[in-house]
């Protein structure tokens, strides 16, 4: 009798304190109050836009700063400290300058790609879980839904390209629909190698099925080798340099928003690093443990000190580390030709991608982790 | 949840008609797209997650894009947009229109009847549609692989290219 009680309330007390995702909390309350659930709607739309605005220019300040580092040079230093609000100048010059749409050009096409173009990595982020506790919504099918709404971010650049009604922009939309319709299959494959390890799709399930180890290292080579081809595939994905093919300034003027100007081009450019974030947050989920912190083996002091740092402090870092190595890439490699991006994607990256999916589903089978799970 | 099946039912009819009246291509697959993406907003109220996911990724995502793809590239002008516009008009309509009564008849017969099969009483996960996809159907699985083998390599040979004639040979 007295265990029982106790048994129940250990099992009140853990439901209470058990990380729920924001979209759980918000459809409970659904059913106490209204108020709570038209305010839990209204944070989600101030945060979501405060968000986007922060990471965006913190993003761009940083790409800025890399990239005069890499090249000696000191970058954005005049507009406040450090040149801290050069990105937000820029953002307000933006913001008041004239939204031009070409004559010719398809009207209602032209002024929805944008908002198309960003609506992709913003939903992606609801995904994400930055920290046990923090998280938007967990699907049962996340990896699913990731691959589902990834591949409708080359719709808003299509379109853009199109209803342009130029060459450039026609030229520069074609490019980018073939780069990343190519490039999406080679990161569903690597994507799918972490599906195997974990035996899940959930994200919090696949970052909590790394406790004993990432699965860039549990996994063997297959491990390291999937979470290269993710990276690669998905910096081409993001049309950022060596993959920048579609806006090709020296060719295409700037591809498929040459006729974008202000607020819209804007969005673009916000897209872009929001995609960047999204990427490299995803990465850090799958390969690198998402929130959880690095332990070595039977080393307790070591492993105590780790565990110290806040889970959303360990993703944060795992995220800046990735946005900066893809930061790199831009000043290490040169452009691909077109025919040179086909030729990595069909006839390397998707080849290796396959034998490695292949591999991994032996080393599943035969239970081969360097650290065995209990129950697995 | 009823609330969202009507809205995403009506979109998608909206957008399935929308897509028959264009004259214009690219408009006429946007709206597709749109249609698509509700029947797979239905499935997902319907319990299927899985399927509602799948139809995003192969339906909406891949093969429209692909359409999107290769229509904006042809890029028509105005004068295929006037043919469309004369090709929808009229008798065309008869026969899918007929069509069409047939399949609501249908429809209006099985909803009037018995509704304990209506679905959405139990969520069909990923796992379980595995479970059956690997389990009794997998000769259907291997089948469908084969055709789909048979298919890449008709196109392979289709497009490959002819090797390059030299002078004197006929």
């Amino acid at each position: 009798m007295n265990t029982a009680l106790i048994n129940m309330a250990m099992q009140t007390t853990l439901a209470a304190i058990e990380p729920r995702t924001i979209a759980q909390r918000a459809a409970e309350s659904a059913h106490e109050n209204l108020w709570i659930t038209a305010g839990y709607f209204l944070a989600a739309i101030v945060g979501v836009a405060l968000l986007l605005s922060f990471l965006g220019m913190a993003l761009i300040y940083i790409e800025r700063k890399v990239a005069a580092a890499f090249q000696c040079r000191i970058g954005p230093n005049r507009v406040g400290p450090w040149g801290l609000l050069q990105t937000v100048a820029d953002t307000l010059k933006l913001v008041f300058k004239e939204d031009f749409v070409p004559q010719m050009a398809d009207r209602t096409l032209h002024m929805i790609a944008p908002f198309l173009a960003l609506l992709v990595p913003v939903v992606l982020l609801a995904l994400i879980p930055y920290s046990p506790a923090l998280q938007v919504a967990d699907l049962n099918i996340g990896i699913l839904f990731i691959t589902a709404i990834g591949g409708f971010g080359v719709m808003g650049i299509l379109i853009a390209g199109w209803s342009s009604n130029n060459k450039w922009s026609m030229i520069g939309a074609m490019r980018a629909g073939a780069q990343i319709i190519s490039y999406e299959l080679s990161a569903t494959l690597a994507l799918l190698v972490v599906v195997l390890f974990s035996g899940t799709m959930s994200l919090t399930g696949i970052v909590q099925s790394q406790e004993d180890g990432w699965w860039i290292w549990r996994g063997h080579a297959a491990g390291l080798c999937a979470f290269i081809i993710y990276l690669v595939a998905s910096t081409a994905e993001l049309n950022r340099t060596p993959f920048d093919i579609p806006e090709g300034e020296s060719e295409l003027t700037a591809g498929f928003h040459t006729e974008y100007s202000g607020l819209r081009f804007a969005f673009f450019f916000l897209a872009e690093f929001i995609n960047m974030f999204t990427v490299s947050a995803l990465t850090a989920t799958l390969f690198l443990g998402g929130w959880m912190p690095f332990h070595i083996g039977d080393w307790t002091s070591f492993n105590s000190a780790m565990d110290a740092i806040p889970p959303s402090i360990w993703f944060l870092g795992k995220v800046t580390a990735i946005i900066f190595v893809i930061m790199w890439f831009r000043w290490t490699f040169p452009r691909l030709r077109v025919d040179q991006l086909m030729h990595l994607e069909w006839k390397v990256l998707l080849p290796i991608g396959f034998a490695n999916l292949f591999i991994a589903a032996i080393i599943v089978l035969a239970n081969a982790y360097p650290y065995p799970v209990a129950g697995q | 949840m009823n609330y969202v099946f009507y809205i995403a039912a009506a979109v998608a009819v909206f957008s399935t008609l929308m897509a028959i009246t264009r004259a214009n291509a690219v408009h006429a697959l946007l709206y597709m797209i749109t249609s698509l993406l509700s029947s797979s907003l239905i499935f997902f109220v319907l319990g299927a997650p899985y399927i509602a996911a799948l139809q995003a990724i192969v339906y909406a995502g891949a093969i429209m894009v692909l359409f999107v793809f290769i229509i904006m590239m042809l890029n028509q002008g105005p004068a295929s947009t006037e043919q469309e516009r004369v090709w929808i008009s009229g008798k065309t309509w008869v026969g899918p229109t007929m069509l069409c009564a047939v399949l609501l008849a249908e429809l209006i017969w099985i909803v009037r009847g018995d509704p304990a099969w209506l679905p959405g009483k139990t969520i069909i996960h990923p796992k379980d549609v595995s479970k059956a996809l690997y389990g009794p159907y997998i000769l259907v699985i291997e089948l469908a692989s084969m055709l789909l083998t048979a298919g890449l390599v008709g196109a392979y040979h289709l497009g490959r290219r002819e090797p390059e004639r030299r002078e004197g040979e006929s």
